[in-house]
């Protein structure tokens, strides 16, 4: 990312290998989409319906109406405090609304409990990782699998009943393991794994119900940049196989990457929808949540330089001399 | 000082039916709290309308296998009733719901608004209720002695009860062990960590946690059973002390293991004995008397449990890195 | 997160509040046993059954050398009762038996209070024990509010826990329960008007410590019977009016509260022992303590005061002086509570503390400092309402604060936990729903009431009337 470009310029998307059918297919989708706040999809899993929470006497969501798109991965981003986890918990059935509908595959979900909502096939993560650390990893992968009989009493106490199926989703849990790269780890318990590890698991164990949708809650928060890259693939991974993935992040290289759909939040809100390069654009969304040098990357030691500090300075200057310009013209001084 | 009746006593502590009967009651607590973390503070209740439920049943002429089903289905009853509003909430809330439950089957059943059917605080004699169970040994009646051990062969503190409560035991361990190392059990220890991560994956949480209330509750309730075939139901013997007992049990053995409380109980037992024997026998009268003895006893129960729940929290048998106790 | 001061001055006071608990216990031990002797004799088992009593005169000092003769099918035998007022028989033969007290051999200026009831039929088995009661008193018919004998029928070799006698008695003036009248009515609520008073100045501490460290206090009935206890010592052993004993039990309260957070629950707060295991040890403390009271108080009721109360009348309420004194004390000092939550820095701090710790921290204010007062404090309000009440009760034991424990809960839960004007609050409902169902219900049961409440609020409204709803689970 150079400084020299304008403001408010974001670059193409650099071109990335991927395997082109799943992104290929939802970008064709989407292309015909407007890109508006509550705009309707050609196929949506999710649909919500004047969905509002309200604490107290603070309104942490107030969503008019929001679809999600099938087989898209669909990124929620915002500033803290926006309301994206509460959305999340709502849809999840973590929650109870203060009004609202939502629905998934056509079937309403709205004062649906969490574990029903989970056994319909939409899953989530959390924020905060919830690995149960002092069961063994492979423990943790073997809850997330569905139907095993074993899991009810009377069926439990005859092992032959459940054995077979015990067999089989130990495969699936070690196939998944080894994908994730845990493989090595998986007698250890859950407490042992690093942060980001933890994370993979989760992510791991919430794939053993073969969901249809997935919902995530800050993936990457806390991973370091090689397992990112890793956890990126695994999602994209997902959209290939067809399964829905929500995200909610705060990394814009990460959203910008893998993301087909963009949809923004701000005090409950939902301010801007769309491909993730016009949202990017968006002075509004800029101004509330992006920065004016979203795309300089803070990082780089580059633009410690004089001439670059010098430059921003003057774009600086520039930006307040057009604002107070502005103020005057109106008046508000 | 005798030692060897002092030893003697001791030793039958061993295979004692209070000792089978405390131990099958903790398996229940263990299911309850070693499991699932449910902290319930009232398994003297269970074992107390078990007590009643087998008790009254018998009197009122009913055989021996329907009594028994009387007193599950109490014990069933009384786990629905007590699940339903508290399983919902925070953990603290339901060991004090569950103190309260138990203490109100305790007055209900001491109160004279009652008498005709329990007995109100003089409880139910020994003797209206073992008939049916002493019939049902193939053993002839008589006293047996087994070495230095002499007790009846069928009535009240019979070998009879010996043998009915160490079967029961052994097979609530059994039950255990299988449910520990089943998907159902897996179910239980995630639970156990996090409620919120199991319904995430789909699993009915408060249906789990019924069940494994009221299936501890049930066990508890045959504990009682066992408890008072070799004496009466008096339900002020069945209160709050003996749940801090079971309590004790529980933790010193170990809690979410197998044979845990039935260690717990063994050495409960033999330790009490020992320790008042050994009084009775070296401490004059001047110093301390028969009951004080007694009470000394409990007194060291108490500052037990307050040292093995900070020291020790896993008890003998745990392991500390499974510990569940400070999750809620 | 708690944080811990950086400079721990809760050392200060040490000194004092320990030498006051030293001298207590020195005192206790030189005190000869006030407990009740062994049952000796009768030993019930599978070839023996056993009858016995205990007999006390009208103002419950034991009735020694009065002669029982028992007749039934196996035998004749007599028995005597010795300096505790016990008396025991042994039979071989299960049945029907016959007591007669010998009227000849009780103390002068005793007699009967039923002598209809002379002789008595008891019925034996073998391997337990039937008691027979001969209440001595003016021949009149028996009124309300008579204690129940807590050691009927005890089995001193079963290896079962200790009884666990379910109330201590009842309050002075109570009537029986009986048919319903508007008299009554004002009777009771003025009862339990008193009652939940006092049970506020039990309950104020326990949510406090609940608000400011999340422990639910099993131990804290113990703190109650500490201070009846005290004073019942104070006034029987040593002879000291009243109102000094109700001084020096409150005195030992505070230095047993201090001394609990100091050497218990602050070293445990310290190694970050969470609040689940704190409360398990509270239950353990709570057993030591109970077991601490019976073996050096025994098992039976303490009276704080022997001599027979003065009863004032008010209106269709009759009520004994000392409840009115009661009354007046307690409500003294809980306004100065009031004030103190309400009017000073410390008690804002406090209440700070109790709403929100980790704010309270982050704001300036010594979490543990405030966290000993609590202790303190509230230790000290259970010492008098246990001196109150054992005054209210007509009596009080060795279990009386595990009894009123579950009231304390209950009255605290349907306030509000961690709110102090919510145990108030909450504290004055139960004493009114305790005392008023028994209008509605046998008095045996009363108790039970108050429990059903607690269930119904947890149930309902689990934060109680004052508390904030907060996410649970």
């Amino acid at each position: 990312m150079s400084a020299d470009l304008p403001r408010g310029h974001v670059p193409a998307a650099t071109p990335h290998a991927t395997t082109a059918s799943g992104r290929d297919r939802v970008t064709a989708d989407l292309a015909h989409v407007a890109h508006t706040p509550g705009v309707p999809k050609p196929d949506a899993i999710v649909v919500a319906d004047q969905v509002t929470r309200h604490f107290g006497g603070m309104t942490a969501v107030d969503v008019g109406h929001l679809e999600v798109q099938r087989g898209a991965i669909t990124a929620l981003i915002g500033p803290n405090g926006a309301g994206k986890t509460t959305l999340f918990n709502l849809l999840t059935g973590f929650d109870k609304p203060s009004t609202g509908t939502w629905s998934f595959e056509g079937r309403s979900l709205s004062g649906v409990s969490a574990a029903r909502v989970a056994r319909s096939g939409m899953v989530r993560t959390f924020q905060l990782t919830k690995a149960l650390s002092r069961m063994t990893v492979i423990e943790n992968m073997l809850l997330g699998a569905t139907k095993q009989s074993g899991e009810n009493l009377f069926t439990a106490l005859v092992p032959p009943l459940w054995k077979a199926r015990e067999k089989e989703i130990t495969e699936q849990a070690e196939e998944l393991l080894v994908r994730f790269k845990l493989d090595a780890k998986r007698d250890d318990y859950a407490g042992s794994l690093s942060g980001g590890q933890r994370k993979l698991l989760e992510m791991a164990r919430a794939l053993m119900s073969k969901p249809t949708m997935v919902m995530l809650d800050e993936p990457m928060a806390g991973v370091n940049p090689a397992l990112t890259q890793s956890l990126l693939g695994h999602i994209q991974a997902l959209r290939e196989e067809g399964t829905t993935v929500l995200f909610v992040e705060h990394d814009m290289h990460m959203v910008r990457h893998i993301s087909d759909w963009v949809v923004v939040m701000a005090e409950g809100r939902i301010v801007a929808e769309g491909p993730p390069e016009d949202v990017m654009a968006d002075q509004a969304v800029i101004d509330a949540y992006l920065g004016a040098h979203h795309d300089t990357d803070l990082g780089d030691d580059a633009l410690l330089d004089d001439g670059s500090i010098e430059q921003l300075q003057a774009e600086e200057q520039a930006n307040l001399a057009a604002a107070a310009a502005d103020d005057d013209r109106e008046g508000t001084r | 000082m005798d030692w060897s009746r002092i030893l003697v006593n001791v030793a039958g502590e061993i295979f004692a039916p209070t000792t089978a009967a405390y131990a099958l009651a903790a398996i229940g607590l263990n299911v309850h709290f070693g499991l699932t973390g449910l902290l319930n503070f009232g398994q003297a209740g269970f074992m107390l309308l078990g007590a009643y439920g087998f008790a009254i049943s018998t009197i009122a002429g009913w055989p021996l296998w329907a009594a028994v089903l009387v007193a599950i289905a109490c014990a069933a009853a009384f786990g629905l009733l007590l699940g339903i509003p508290t399983l919902k909430l925070r953990g603290d809330y339901l060991a004090i719901v569950t103190i309260a439950a138990a203490e109100i089957v305790r007055l209900v059943g001491r109160s004279t608004a009652l008498t005709e059917l329990t007995g109100a605080s003089s409880g139910l004699r020994g003797n209206s209720y073992k008939d049916t169970f002493q019939d049902a040994s193939p053993f002839p009646d008589g006293t047996f002695a087994l070495g230095p051990f002499e007790y009846a062969m069928n009535a009240s503190n019979s070998w009879w009860v010996r043998i009915v409560g160490w079967s029961v035991v052994a097979l609530a361990c059994l039950l255990v062990w299988l449910l520990i190392r089943s998907p159902w059990g897996r179910v239980l220890k995630g639970i156990r960590e996090d409620e919120d991560a199991v319904r995430s994956l789909g699993k009915n949480v408060y249906s789990y946690k019924m069940q494994a209330l009221v299936l501890g509750g049930v066990i508890g309730a045959v504990a009682g059973i066992i408890y008072v075939l070799p004496r009466a139901v008096q339900p002020d013997s069945m209160g709050r002390p003996m749940t801090f007992f079971i309590w004790t049990i529980l933790l010193l053995g170990g809690a979410a293991t197998v044979f845990g409380p039935v260690l717990g109980s063994i050495i409960f037992w033999v330790s009490l004995m020992l320790i008042k024997s050994v009084m009775r026998a070296g401490v004059p009268e001047s110093i301390m008397r028969t009951e004080q003895i007694e009470q000394f006893g409990w007194i060291i129960v108490g500052v037990t449990l307050m040292l093995l729940v900070i020291f020790r929290p896993q008890g003998i048998l745990g392991d500390k890195k499974e510990l569940a106790i400070d999750v809620r | 997160m708690r944080r811990v001061a950086t400079r721990d001055r809760s050392t200060a006071g040490a000194p004092a509040a320990l030498g006051v608990l030293l001298l207590a216990v020195l005192f206790l031990l030189a005190v000869p046993g006030t407990a009740r002797a062994a049952v000796a004799g009768c030993v019930a088992d599978a070839a023996t059954g056993c009858i016995n009593g205990t007999i006390r005169t009208a103002d419950q000092q034991p009735a020694v050398g009065v002669v029982l003769d028992v007749e039934g099918p196996g035998g004749t035998t007599q028995a005597t009762t010795d300096a505790e007022g016990r008396w025991t028989a042994a039979v071989t033969e299960a049945g029907a038996y016959t007591v007669t007290l010998d009227e000849t051999t009780l103390p002068a200026g005793e007699s009967l209070r039923d002598p209809a009831q002379n002789p008595r039929t008891v019925t034996v088995a073998l391997g337990s024990s039937a008691g027979a009661l001969f209440p001595l008193g003016a021949p009149a018919p028996a009124g309300g509010g008579s204690d129940e004998d807590p050691d009927a029928a005890p089995d001193p070799e079963s290896t079962a826990p200790a009884d666990d006698a379910g109330e201590v008695g009842a309050p002075v003036g109570a009537s029986d329960t009986g048919s319903f009248s508007w008299g009554r009515l004002a009777q009771q609520a003025s009862s339990g008007l008193v009652f939940g008073v006092l049970l506020a100045l039990a309950s104020v501490g326990l949510s406090l410590i609940y608000g400011t460290t999340g422990l639910s206090n099993f131990a804290h009935g113990e703190q109650v019977t500490l201070g009846a206890i005290v004073a019942y010592l104070a006034v029987q052993s040593f002879g000291l009016p009243l109102v000094v004993a109700g001084v020096v039990a409150v005195l030992v309260g505070a230095a047993s509260g201090w001394l609990q957070d100091a050497g218990i629950w602050h070293p445990l707060r310290k190694r970050r022992v969470g609040t689940t295991q704190q409360m398990i040890v509270t239950i353990g403390l709570s057993m030591a303590l109970q077991y601490t009271y019976q073996f050096f108080f025994g098992g039976g009721a303490l009276r704080i005061v022997t001599t027979t109360p003065t009863m004032l009348t008010l209106g269709p309420v009759r009520i004994s002086a000392t409840s009115l004194w009661s009354l007046l004390i307690a409500a003294v000092v809980l306004a100065a509570v009031a004030y103190f939550l309400l009017g000073t820095r410390i008690g804002r701090a406090t209440r700070a503390v109790s709403d929100n710790p980790a704010l309270a921290a982050a704001s300036g204010i010594t979490v543990e400092r405030v966290v000993r007062l609590v202790w303190v404090l509230g230790a000290a309000l259970a010492a008098l309402g246990g001196v109150l009440m054992g005054l209210y009760l007509n009596a009080t034991s060795w279990n009386m604060g595990g009894a009123l424990l579950l009231l304390m809960f209950a009255a605290v839960t349907l306030g509000g936990l961690g709110q102090a004007f919510g145990a108030l609050a909450g504290s004055i409902v139960i004493g009114l729903v305790v005392e008023m169902s028994n209008l509605v219900i046998p008095s045996d049961m009363r108790y039970a009431g108050a429990l059903l409440i607690l269930i119904l609020v947890l149930l309902l409204r689990p934060q109680g009337i004052l508390g904030r709803a907060e996410r649970i689970g």
